[in-house]
């Protein structure tokens, strides 16, 4: 009888790292995937890297061109997180199964949510970009959608999860709706939507490099024009500035977090 | 004429029999009545169709005059007012201080903007800081209910439920998270409320000892039908054993030290 | 000294206040006799977690209409932009239809695209395991532990496309460059997702085992993965569904091919909206799948273990 447990286990275990491997070698044969030159390619990267991925002195001398971008990123990012935090919040009340009006409104409020979050942010670019073309508001309207989408259903867990005990207790007072939104849902969901919305801003500056490599705005832009110009140390130096903005934001976010969780 | 009245009350979930099978009794003011019975046998149910919590199927419950199945949803709120209610789990929402959640117990009487807002009258602060005063509770006041012990929170809930100046207190296992210290103050507590402001109290209770103890008359109920209805010196073993089912073998010890005492 | 005066005055006084207090209100019987008025300050209590919530709060909404009162609105019709894009996504969504390749090619560049989102993760799986052991601080020293994780932060902090870009100078832009380089990201997501699962295992387990002379690999594959396995598989297909997001954007920014690379081109090189839409509509449909796919097996996973 025990054996048979061990037996089986192991069965079940060899069956998993069978297909593992299936859809390995599958995945590989379809990508056109080099194994060998795709690891080895990292030893060269490293090579390569050290001797041209890294800012000069020279180099320097484009930080009053790329000062602006970078800022123009950050606050496009932390304005479209804003602004799509505070529609997320109305989104996720009527959408949540705690808060809901209706079963109308939460389908549709769920709907948007789950369109909005799984519209590649490639389809977004393109389309706005048709529209807005280079404007820095083609990238904040897409990130703003985005933000939208998953925000709305982080939001939704989070008051789902914190709801329920103390809204029955208001509703049994005589409360009304917008007395249990205001005075039990909001205060007792805030700090896990303010962390919520940290993340986001954090994301969406990494996401507005991919929109601006795209369409060709923010920080993004600049990282590509120097890199298609083969100038490695000034894209290297693009490189460190957002690493050095998303730590930044990291640091403060984790910070916050701390005192208000 | 009865504070509380219920007339062949049932309810059904999902149309199966039956959580509540036609269960009829009054209560006058200043009663504290314990309804106890194995788990599940529709105790909570039974409590929350007196607010409405959970709409009866049919039959009729009045409550100080009103016939509550008939009335708006404004009217509902506004009858909610008048009778309070406390939870096993407590429900206060716990990143708000002592005083505010006491206060929430207002919110039943204020218009959407004023309590949206939490603007209270200062005779309806002076009214909580008296409530809580009296529940010892005073050197709490300012303190997130988060750091608050299981029988203070409890506390907290009998306040807010008597800043609403209720007619009558639903007590929803009020002790059944709590430590016997702790149990005791609470069920003193409820007592006094009854005898000293006359309000009714009906309590689910768990621990039949204890509804011995604390109580002007007990309800006994079992598969949603009331089984006993009557004063606590009048229950005896066999109805504590109609009462409980297979449940009631350790119940029955209990019952027979008292007897013995 | 007359303010020193006031002061002591202005104790007493409030002493006094709080005192008769205490001794007026007793019993609940008196709770309705009295009616004299308390004067009370704001409810609200400001600790430092509230005060740090509005200061955010504050401080995004500055930021925020900073942003828009700096746009540069001339260079473009901010109005006609929006209708534009209403007309753009109607098209879009309510005619969409391929001309350039067919339902056979689209599902072959699908499966391209969950093939990189694939061997990303497995990539990032397999490292992650090992440097999240490491990152664990119940299974490791501090300092490894600390060394993991600022490592990882870093990591981290270089946006994706960044990471496939400076490989592909290596290894030139194609599926390579995408793999190696979107798998930092998922190594660095993986490592803190799986070192957080190893971390809730009790310690005293790995105590008990210790005690009967196991050493660290037996208790690494005798207690920690089997009682956290859960937890792993679910960090990954969660991965997986991100690493698909991913791999799509890649297949655009970055030419790795799969049906990212379709939708850029349909999109910047055609402008052809309708092909936009049939395309976004796929990679939803995939996307859904996987999301439906994967609360599914998390289900299965926790009832059978």
């Amino acid at each position: 009888m025990r054996d048979d447990i061990f037996t089986k286990r192991r069965n079940g275990n060899l069956v998993f790292l069978l297909a593992l491997l299936i859809l390995s070698v599958g995945s590989i044969i379809i990508t056109e995937y080099d194994v060998i030159k795709g690891f080895t390619s990292i030893t060269r990267a490293v090579i390569w890297g050290g001797s041209n991925f890294y800012p000069d002195a020279e180099s320097l001398r484009i930080l009053p061109e790329i000062f602006p971008k970078l800022q123009e990123t950050v606050l496009m990012s932390i304005a479209a997180t804003t602004v799509a935090a505070v529609l997320a919040l109305v989104l996720s009340l009527a959408g949540s199964q705690t808060t809901r009006i209706n079963r109308i409104f939460s389908i549709v409020s769920r709907g948007i949510a789950s369109l909005f979050r799984n519209i590649p942010i490639v389809a977004w670019a393109m389309v706005l970009m048709i529209s807005f073309s280079q404007s820095p508001l083609t990238g904040y309207l897409a990130l703003f959608f985005g933000s939208l989408g998953f925000l709305t259903r982080a939001f939704m867990e989070t008051i789902d999860e914190v709801g329920n005990n103390s809204i029955e207790a208001l509703q049994a007072t005589g409360a009304g709706y917008f007395h249990i939104i205001f005075q039990a849902v909001l205060p007792a969901s805030m700090p896990q939507m303010i962390s919520w919305l940290l993340y986001m801003i954090e994301t969406n500056i990494r996401d507005a490099t991919l929109v601006g490599v795209l369409t060709g705005t923010g920080i993004g832009f600049s990282f590509d024009l120097y890199y298609k110009r083969f100038d490695y140390h000034a894209a290297s130096l693009v490189v460190l500035l957002i690493v050095i903005t998303v730590i930044v934001i990291e640091l403060v976010s984790n910070n916050v977090r701390r005192v208000i969780l | 004429m009865a504070l509380l009245e219920l007339k062949n009350v049932t309810k059904n979930y999902n149309n199966e029999c039956c959580a509540l099978d036609n269960v009829s009794f009054s209560v006058d003011k200043g009663e504290f009545v314990s309804i106890i019975g194995p788990s599940g046998a529709g105790k909570s149910t039974l409590l929350r169709c007196i607010n409405r919590m959970v709409e009866a199927s049919s039959g009729e419950i009045s409550v100080d005059g009103l016939i509550s199945s008939s009335l708006s949803k404004k009217k509902l709120r506004k009858l909610r007012t008048k009778i309070g209610m406390i939870f096993q789990h407590y429900n206060l929402v716990d990143r708000l201080t002592v005083i505010e959640n006491v206060l929430h117990g207002r919110l039943g009487y204020k218009s959407t903007l004023a309590g949206v807002l939490g603007r209270y009258s200062q005779e309806e602060k002076s009214q909580a800081y008296r409530i809580i005063e009296i529940l010892g509770l005073n050197e709490q006041i300012y303190k997130r209910c988060d750091q608050l012990s299981g029988g203070q929170k409890q506390r907290v809930g009998i306040a807010r439920a008597l800043v609403q100046n209720p007619k009558i207190i639903l007590c929803d296992e009020p002790i059944a998270s709590l430590d016997p210290n702790a149990s005791k103050i609470i069920m003193d507590h409820l007592g006094n409320i009854s005898k000293e402001m006359g309000i009714t109290i009906i309590v689910n209770l768990h621990q039949v000892e204890v509804a011995l103890k604390y109580s002007d008359r007990i309800i006994g109920v079992n598969r949603g039908k009331v089984v006993f209805d009557g004063a606590p010196c009048d229950l005896t073993t066999r109805q504590i054993r109609d009462i409980y089912g297979s449940e009631s073998e350790d119940l029955i010890i209990d019952l027979g030290e008292r007897h013995a005492g | 000294m007359q303010f020193k005066e006031l002061i002591v005055q202005e104790t007493n006084n409030i002493c006094e206040q709080l005192s008769s207090y205490e001794d007026r209100h007793t019993s609940f019987k008196e709770l309705f006799l009295t009616k004299d008025t308390i004067n009370f300050g704001p409810i609200k209590l400001l600790d430092r977690a509230s005060i740090a919530m509005r200061t955010v709060i504050l401080f995004l909404t500055v930021l925020t209409i900073y942003f828009f009162s700096t746009l540069d609105y001339q260079s473009i019709d901010v109005l006609k932009g929006f209708t534009d894009t209403f007309v753009n996504f109607k098209t879009m969504f309510l005619n969409p239809y391929a001309q350039r390749f067919t339902l056979g090619e689209a599902f072959y560049n699908v499966v391209v695209t969950l093939g990189l989102a694939f061997l990303t993760t497995l990539i990032g799986g397999i490292v992650a395991l090992l440097l999240g052991l490491l990152a664990a601080q119940n299974l490791a020293p501090k300092q490894v532990t600390n060394l993991i994780k600022g490592f990882v932060a870093i990591i981290r902090a270089v946006p994706t496309i960044l990471w496939v870009l400076i490989f592909a100078v290596a290894a030139g832009l194609g599926s390579a460059a995408a793999i190696i380089g979107m798998s930092f990201h998922s190594i660095s997501y993986l490592t803190k997702a799986y070192s957080e699962s190893f971390e809730d295992l009790d310690r005293s387990v790995i105590e008990a085992l210790m005690a009967s002379g196991a050493n660290w690999w037996q208790i690494v594959f005798q207690a920690v993965i089997p009682s956290s396995v859960t937890y792993l598989l679910s960090w990954t297909f969660l991965r997986f569904e991100i690493n698909f997001a991913n791999a799509v954007a890649m297949g655009a920014a970055a030419g790795a091919g799969g049906i990212g690379f379709d939708l850029f081109m349909a999109g910047g090189f055609y402008f052809d909206l309708r092909e936009v839409g049939f395309i976004t509509y796929l990679i939803i449909a995939i996307a859904i799948a996987l999301e439906v796919f994967s609360t599914n097996i998390k289900g299965k996973l926790q009832k059978s273990i």
